[in-house]
């Protein structure tokens, strides 16, 4: 089939935003009804109801005037003057043909907004870093801004000295920065027993990359003159209300991975995510970087903290709970195609995912359009970091036909991304927690992108 | 001889640390201060499961049960089983639970999860309490009403009797008869440190097969078509430009627009994607008896009755018009019921004897009976 056979249905896809959502339904109930040849007049009549001069826009490939108008007729921005530098005190914001790319809440999963979540839109996000307005939020007991002037962090617990220092003094500290994932331990719960939600924004939305800029924990720990021997654990406890506490393993400290981080993608922290200090506790569960962080504790035990005894544990088929499980074990996901989303025809596309691992660094994606059946290995983009959101891209030719998309992640350990059929063997489907098993997305005849699990 | 000898090796060992130490401090200089005895007090607010950082006191369950009715009742429920807004913290634990320390329903994957259930230690309770509750006014209650909440929902959960008083005393006690405090593990390799001598092996144990690897695939999950559109139009969220364009799941899928929609021509990019989801809601009804039932949702507010029973849906205890259904006509019968409570008709989970009006149950019963109508 050449590239520009028109009676095949085939259609290129044209530089603008041509398609009106009712073209979109038009096209798949024909192709659905097999008169792909439809396609092209169908377009054509959704076009009409849009601003004339676009009209031939539409007549993808080239209109019998000989070219596209967008081409021919030289638009206002090519000849008129744009605008200004941003006005004073204005903050850049994304264009305005970009306002569906929002977080987004799961409607019905929570009764409050401040015991909630929102969801990042991995389905529309490129590379590895999430830009800070669309990190995936948890909050337990809702978020403030904090004046950073009035914010005082406190080390305690088995050290020499109880040390306070205010934020002038941490941030005149030595500063690391660093890419690193934060996965919601909870990210893809909806689906431990089958499918409950649509689109990859809230199958695995609940995962967030960002440079993150701070001081290894380790050197305010040293600062205090901590018992590293004996203290083998750390309290780290939140400045609001919940004051929200976790168990931090000490070995993770010692390594000098984890932060007391002040900067996100090159400017402070969002409120909404602990401005304006929040501990980084690489390849961990969310829940352990813990926000507007006040105070670290050195002691000899765990804590127990009511998100690691009553919530963030993990339930077996035995009905034992799982306690302390803080590793995101590796994952990944393909963002396009993905639920909800629909291909505008056959033809060439670019698989593209992200992948990770809270052991360190991925090794190897491979993909699979057949359910499994076969795999190819994927392209990684770099950086390929550890504990960061890692890119990985196929090449891939769809023939029209359902096809079922998946991805696997290995990581340098040589554990490999298990399918839902091994981790419920395990773990049942009853855990909450750390599903990290393949996704599966069916692509249909007619384009539309499905979330399905296979048997 | 050797004892003095290691003394002072040990010794010399400690100088040499906190030299390093104390450069390592001295790096920094000017950064960071002593915190003092007032200030650390006024943080460190922890209670860890040996009870290290538990401040001295006691509590009541009758002064948690006035507490409970005051701050916490309107999100927890009377009985801390409510579920309306968090999930119900009390319920689901027995008598013999508090023997094994395992609980047993936590194997039956039909009942919910309460706090109670799951919690092991006995510290996560009071310190939770303590430092964040209640939801709106974290940490107002006085140490007392921290000592005597706990103590009042240790009761409702029958771990501690009536006349208890809860103290930094007998913390311990309680915590040997947790109904779950056998029901952790730590034994797994999702912990980065070797500290709880878990495993370093995995669960789930994948291979990276390429070729013909399984079997051809059924597919055994996916959303109903009536879900198509609960998280909104999918068509406005995602970018309007690319390979993909998100479905537009606000009508059934495949189906043609209605004659006249094309034309509208709505660009997919200006679309929001605000709305709220749409939640069925069972339709209004004209109520009959119209005052009456207005005076019946007035006592059923009054008495904290809704916090278990729905109208028209179970909460913790059965629907009205369930209840209506079964007892249809037994007015005599539904307001002992109300009055004295039990358990056994509508499943485990007990009612607690209501102290209300004769007249307030005679009322509430003939509307039950009578079928329940709103």
């Amino acid at each position: 089939m050449k590239y520009n056979d028109v009676s095949s249905g085939r259609i290129r896809k044209a530089p603008e935003n041509f398609l009106s959502r009712e073209g979109i339904k038009t096209v798949f109930a024909e192709g659905k009804n097999g008169r792909r040849d439809f396609i092209r007049s169908a377009f054509a009549a959704a076009a009409a109801g849009v601003a004339a001069p676009t009209l031939l826009a539409q007549s993808n490939p080239v209109p019998k005037e000989g070219g596209d108008p967008n081409i021919l007729n030289l638009p206002e921005h090519a000849t008129g003057l744009g605008q200004g530098v941003s006005p004073e005190g204005s903050y850049g914001k994304p264009s305005k043909f970009e306002t569906n790319v929002q977080r987004r809440q799961s409607p019905g999963l929570t009764q409050t907004t401040q015991a909630s979540v929102s969801f990042s839109p991995l389905q529309s996000l490129f590379g590895i870093v999430t830009p800070s307005g669309l990190h995936f939020e948890r909050h337990h007991q809702g978020w403030w801004d904090i004046d950073p002037s009035k914010h005082r962090f406190m080390v305690n617990g088995m050290v020499k000295s109880a040390k306070v220092f205010t934020m002038d003094e941490i941030m005149r500290l030595p500063s690391v920065s660093r890419f690193h994932f934060i996965e919601c331990g909870a990210n893809t719960a909806t689906e431990w027993g089958n499918v409950a939600v649509p689109t990859a924004q809230y199958t695995h939305g609940m995962i967030s990359c960002s440079e993150f800029t701070g001081v290894p924990l380790i050197t305010l720990l040293e600062m205090a003159g901590a018992d590293l021997k004996n203290g083998k654990f750390v309290l780290a406890e939140g400045g609001e209300g919940s004051s929200m506490t976790r168990t931090i393993p000490m070995s993770l400290i010692t390594s000098g991975e984890v932060i007391v981080a002040y900067g996100q993608n090159g400017e402070m922290l969002r409120p909404e995510n602990g401005y304006p200090l929040r501990l980084v506790v690489p390849g961990v569960q969310g829940v352990s970087w813990v926000k507007y962080l006040r105070r670290v504790e050195v002691g000899d035990k765990p804590y127990a903290a009511k998100d690691e005894a009553i919530h963030y544990i993990d339930m077996m088929p035995d009905g034992m709970l799982r306690q302390y499980t803080n590793i995101q074990e590796c994952k990944s996901v393909v963002t396009t195609p993905s639920g909800g989303q629909v291909l505008l025809d056959k033809g060439f596309y670019n698989i593209t995912g992200l992948a990770w691992s809270g052991r360190g660094k991925v090794k190897k994606v491979d993909v699979s359009v057949d359910g499994g059946r076969n795999w190819r290995q994927a392209r990684l983009e770099t950086p390929v970091l550890s504990k960061a959101l890692t890119r990985f891209n196929l090449d891939w030719v769809w023939d029209g036909k359902p096809a079922i998309i998946q991805s696997r992640a290995t990581d340098d350990t040589g554990y490999v991304q298990p399918t839902y059929k091994l981790l419920r063997a395990v773990r049942g489907t009853r855990s909450i927690y750390h599903n990290n098993a393949i996704q599966s997305w069916l692509v249909q005849e007619n384009g539309e992108v499905k979330n399905v699990q296979l048997s | 001889m050797s004892s003095f000898r290691n003394a002072v090796i040990a010794g010399a060992m400690v100088a040499v640390a906190s030299i390093a130490m104390a450069q390592t401090a001295s790096k920094y200089t000017g950064v960071g201060r002593d915190a003092t005895s007032k200030e650390v007090a006024a943080w460190d607010i922890d209670v860890r499961p040996d009870f290290k950082g538990l401040p001295p006191g006691s509590g009541s369950v009758a002064k948690g049960q006035d507490v409970w009715e005051a701050k916490c009742a309107h999100c927890h429920g009377v009985f801390g089983d409510s579920g309306e807004f968090f999930s119900p913290l009390v319920g689901g634990t027995t008598a013999n639970d508090v023997k094994t320390g395992r609980v047993a329903k936590l194997t039956d994957s039909t009942v919910g999860r309460t706090t109670f259930m799951k919690v092991a230690s006995l510290s996560t309770v009071w310190d939770y309490i303590n430092r964040a509750m209640p939801w709106t006014q974290p940490k107002s209650l006085t140490t007392e009403e921290v000592y005597a909440v706990t103590a009042f929902l240790l009761n409702l959960s029958n771990v501690v009797p009536d006349n208890y008083t809860l103290s930094d005393k007998n913390m311990a006690d309680v915590q040997a008869r947790m109904p779950n405090r056998n029901g952790m593990t730590t034994q797994h390799a999702m912990w980065p440190g070797n500290e709880f001598n878990g495993t370093k092996v995995p669960d789930a144990k994948n291979v990276a097969c390429m070729k013909d690897c399984a079997t051809e695939p059924k597919v055994a999950s996916f959303l109903p078509d009536f879900a198509r559109n609960a998280h909104g139009n999918l068509a406005d969220q995602n970018r309007t430009v690319g390979p993909q364009r998100g479905a537009d799941t606000s009508a059934p899928e495949g189906k043609a627009p209605a004659a006249g929609a094309a034309a509208a021509g709505v660009p997919v990019m200006v679309a929001q994607a605000t709305k709220a989801p749409e939640v069925a809601k069972p339709a209004a009804t004209a109520a009959p008896g119209g005052a009456d039932t207005k005076a019946v949702m007035a006592l059923l507010a009054k008495h904290s009755c809704v916090a278990c029973h729905g109208i028209d849906k179970k909460i913790v205890g059965p629907a009205f018009t369930d209840i209506a259904k079964k007892q249809a006509g037994k007015v005599d019968y539904l307001a002992g019921k109300i009055k004295s409570g039990g358990s056994g008709v509508w499943g485990g989970i007990p009612m607690p004897a209501q102290a209300l009006s004769e007249a307030d149950a005679k009322t509430i019963a003939v509307w039950i009976a009578a079928g329940a109508g709103k």
